[in-house]
């Protein structure tokens, strides 16, 4: 199966180089034959693909300990799910991954594309290859071959990193890798339109669904990554600006940015440079998220390896970046906009200056990120660039966005009047001044936090009264019930309503994001029988009273298990649990170091959570570290919300905004401004 | 009679631990070697708010990437995280602030020792190249987007020529807010 595998991958280059040259390179009577090649190319590069896949899994499964990567990131006594992801847990096994993720969602895109753009679809198969080539030439020839075999069989392997063995890891790096892939079908359009001159905005609806769905999977594989480092990591939080996680934010904030600003091209025929840059743009971030995650040019925790696999990726941002937004430029006196921006107090405003903050947001973040490197350059002085940093950049930016999710939605297209004003942001303001006076009154004085609070109860407030004003008038015109009024409401315009929802998980996430600011933390070592006590931010006290260790061994594991009884304000309200875990090989030897399981009781105001440090001399003496952290059930509700958001936005059947044919212009205008 | 789960456990002494507060029992575990045996013992030091404190701005110096208080309270592999922690409790022994055992780190450790740049010479341009960038492009774009709006208005108005199709009434912001209403219910 090894060397079915490889040789698989050899095919999917070939054929993957094969139908690189036959889309961009022939010319003449040929081209119509070569065409339909090319739409053939995908489905036979992807079937290569599972095929290297299945065979991948066959050796994971089998314990086939010859091929290096199983030897590495498997053992014997690994559970199934986790033999399973272990597929992704290693730099070659992601690229594999990668390899097979694209070519699937290529072959995808073949088959579901709409015919109107079918003369789009060779061009589309043309960089869908390439870049699938690409990574199946890194694997083959940047020494990250999968199915490397070892010179001899070990009886055993090395396992897979504690930190790794958690669901979070069956889910999260697939989750994250479908947004960063999805992102080269938009990709792939967007290039295909502008070779083939097609600049008007069908490309836009080609990709619609595309963008969301790579959208939706990187927000939730970043939301389940925080998930994934606050329970397995322990440090009693779930984003800690790391260069790696960074990147990833990189292309959610301009594919954000992307998705508000094509409305504006749908409805109005402008940003038609702009929605290009952005899809290229998101696309080349994916790319340098993955060369900096895998070329270890900068330190995280999170990053592979480093190997040689960097150089191509670096090489092959350059070569895309240049040839890309050469093409962009070559074309850009096509891309003239239909019309032309009328006034700061109008939706294309608001959507302007949102694409304006993400995209400030993403360079603050990118800044931050390459600093280090950039002042080595410099000055020959290496320095850090953590959490302070991007909290004192980003924060009000953030909040900043936060107002404009509340005003983008509610301003009128083109102009809004004073009295449209008036009507649409009279109650949100209201609700977030009422929001920021009870606060006040409750006695926070966290400038951030507050206004995070007081503009979620404005944001929450204006997707509030759309809903109200939508059952309304369906109550009216219909006379249907309230909740079954709500239903059609959203079923009927799901692409609106559905961006409500999403809106709403951004306040939930931001409103979760202001807890942060709250969080308390305690450190004892505690005999049997001794106690840790610890006040919560809501005004209650924790007592955890430490009840003993016990030992056991667990499939591939020995645990030692620390529970706590705890009570509140003297009221007992459970025990919690954290463990020392070492694990082991087959034969009961170590394999990594110990690794340390946290206990949390969570509920909707706080977490606690517990982390067990170890014993002292031996016995059942241990330190812990305790911290009330509040608010954290909110982060991963706004991510089930935001899905659900995602969902109902992107599900088929809605009516379509389609490009609207606008007159010709009825006065004299001047020169509008080219956005 | 039914009886609960947790009310039968209680009846058997199980999850109702006596009260042991006083007892400060230390027994030997089965399996030392089983876990980390090794830990200090907690020291006041560790929850002093100033200790913790000047913790969080100063970064670990292995490759975690984190700052001294979370690695030591995270990683206990690290062998790091509480030798710094040891460095500055000693300062604040001596009764330093923090500010000085800031730049005493900073001044063994070199500026990598920060988990943020300083807000002095090349420092400044890190915090202030991203919020000036901003600045500077919604400046202009307002601007423009102003200045376009002045350009309008003391543009010349168009006059109707009987031979081209009649221009679209303009509407007054009343009317417009009335379409848009009947639109937005017509869309609902």
């Amino acid at each position: 199966m090894n060397l079915l595998g490889e040789f698989a991958l050899w095919t999917a280059l070939l054929v993957a180089g094969w139908s690189a040259i036959l889309a961009f390179a022939t010319r003449g009577p040929a081209r119509d034959r070569a065409a339909a090649s090319v739409r053939q190319a995908p489905h036979a590069i992807a079937l290569c693909l599972w095929v290297a896949a299945v065979s991948f899994w066959k050796a994971l499964f089998s314990h086939d300990f010859s091929v290096e990567y199983v030897y590495s990131y498997s053992s014997r006594n690994l559970p199934d799910y986790f033999l399973f992801a272990a597929f992704w847990a290693g730099q070659k096994g992601s690229l594999l991954f990668w390899a097979l993720v694209l070519a699937t969602f290529a072959s995808i895109a073949q088959l579901v594309t709409s015919r109107r753009y079918h003369d789009l679809l060779p061009a589309v198969a043309g960089v869908t290859s390439v870049v699938t080539g690409f990574f199946v030439l890194v694997m083959l020839v940047g020494g990250a071959n999968p199915f490397e075999r070892l010179p001899f069989v070990p009886p055993d392997g090395r396992g897979l990193n504690p930190q790794l063995q958690n669901p979070g890891m069956v889910i999260h790096p697939p989750m994250l890798y479908l947004g960063y892939i999805g992102m080269t079908i938009p990709f792939a359009f967007a290039v295909a339109a502008l070779m083939a001159r097609r600049l008007d905005s069908g490309w836009i609806h080609a990709i619609r669904r595309w963008s969301l769905v790579s959208w939706l999977f990187l927000s939730v594989g970043i939301t389940i990554g925080m998930w994934w480092a606050y329970v397995e990591l322990g440090w009693g939080g779930y984003w800690a600006w790391d260069p790696v996680e960074n990147a990833s934010l990189l292309p959610w904030l301009t594919l954000t940015a992307f998705l508000h600003s094509v409305m504006v091209q749908e409805k109005r025929g402008m940003l038609k440079r702009w929605n290009l840059s952005l899809v290229i743009g998101s696309f080349l971030l994916a790319i340098f998220g993955t060369f900096l995650t895998r070329s270890g040019v900068i330190a995280s925790v999170h990053s592979f390896t480093q190997s040689n696999v960097g150089y191509f990726f670096l090489g092959f941002l350059l070569v895309a970046g240049v040839l890309c937004y050469t093409l962009l430029y070559t074309r850009w006196p096509s891309l003239e906009p239909e019309a032309t921006l009328d006034s700061l107090a109008s939706r294309e405003a608001a959507f302007l200056f949102n694409n304006l903050v993400l995209l400030g947001i993403a360079f603050s973040v990118l800044w931050g990120t390459l600093f280090p490197i950039l002042s080595e350059a410099v000055r020959g002085t290496k320095i850090s660039v953590g959490p302070p940093f991007f909290n004192r950049v980003n924060v009000p930016l953030g909040l900043l966005l936060l107002l404009l999710t509340g005003i983008g939605p509610l301003i009128a297209w083109r102009r809004a009047s004073a009295a449209n004003l008036s009507r649409q942001f009279t109650g949100p303001v209201v609700a977030g001044l009422v929001v920021a006076l009870g606060l006040l009154l409750a006695g926070l004085r966290d400038g951030y936090a507050l206004a995070a609070l007081a503009i979620a109860g404005f944001v929450t407030g204006t997707v509030a009264q759309e809903f109200i004003r939508g059952v309304r008038a369906r109550g009216r015109l219909y006379q249907e019930p309230a909740l079954v009024a709500l239903g059609r409401l959203i079923a009927r315009n799901r692409r609106r309503y559905g961006g409500y929802l999403v809106h709403l998980a951004i306040v939930v996430y931001f409103v979760a994001f202001a807890g942060g600011a709250f969080k308390v933390a305690k450190e004892a070592t505690l005999r049997v029988g001794e106690a840790i006590e610890i006040d919560s931010p809501f005004g209650h006290r924790y007592r955890l009273t430490h009840l003993g260790v016990s030992q056991y061994q667990s499939l591939n594991r020995r645990v030692s298990a620390a529970t706590l009884e705890v009570r509140q304000d003297g009221v007992r309200v459970g025990t919690i649990k954290s463990e020392k875990r070492q694990h082991v090989d087959s034969f009961g030897q170590p394999t990594f170091q110990p690794s340390t399981e946290v206990g949390i009781r969570s509920n909707l105001r706080e977490d606690l959570y517990v982390v067990f440090a170890g014993t002292v001399d031996g016995t059942e003496r241990g330190s812990f570290a305790v911290t009330v952290h509040p608010l954290v059930w909110w982060v991963w509700a706004g991510g089930v919300l935001l899905v659900v958001g995602g969902l109902v936005t992107m599900w088929p059947g809605g009516p379509e905004m389609a490009p609207r044919a606008r007159p010709a212009p009825t006065r004299v205008e001047p020169e509008g401004v080219a956005v | 009679m039914m009886i609960g789960r947790r009310a039968w456990l209680a009846a058997m002494g199980v999850g109702q631990p006596e009260d042991t507060s006083t007892t400060g029992a230390a027994d030997p575990l089965q399996r030392p070697d089983w876990v980390d045996g090794r830990r200090r013992v907690v020291s006041e030091y560790q929850n002093d708010p100033l200790v913790v404190g000047v913790e969080r701005r100063l970064r670990c110096t292995c490759p975690c990437g984190l700052d001294i208080f979370t690695c030591r309270t995270t990683d206990f592999t690290c062998t790091y995280s509480p030798a710094l922690h040891d460095e500055v409790v000693a300062l604040v022994r001596e009764g330093k602030t923090a500010d000085e055992i800031i730049a005493a780190f900073v001044a063994k450790h070199g500026e990598s020792i920060l988990l943020a740049p300083k807000a002095t010479g090349f420092g400044v341009l890190g915090y202030a190249l991203p919020g000036a960038a901003i600045l500077t492009v919604g400046g202009l774009l307002a601007w423009v987007l102003v200045r376009r709006a002045k350009l309008r208005a003391q543009a010349p108005v168009q006059v109707e020529n009987p031979a081209t199709p009649r221009a679209a009434p303009v509407l007054s912001d009343r009317e417009r807010d009335q379409v848009e209403r009947a639109l937005r219910d017509l869309e609902a």
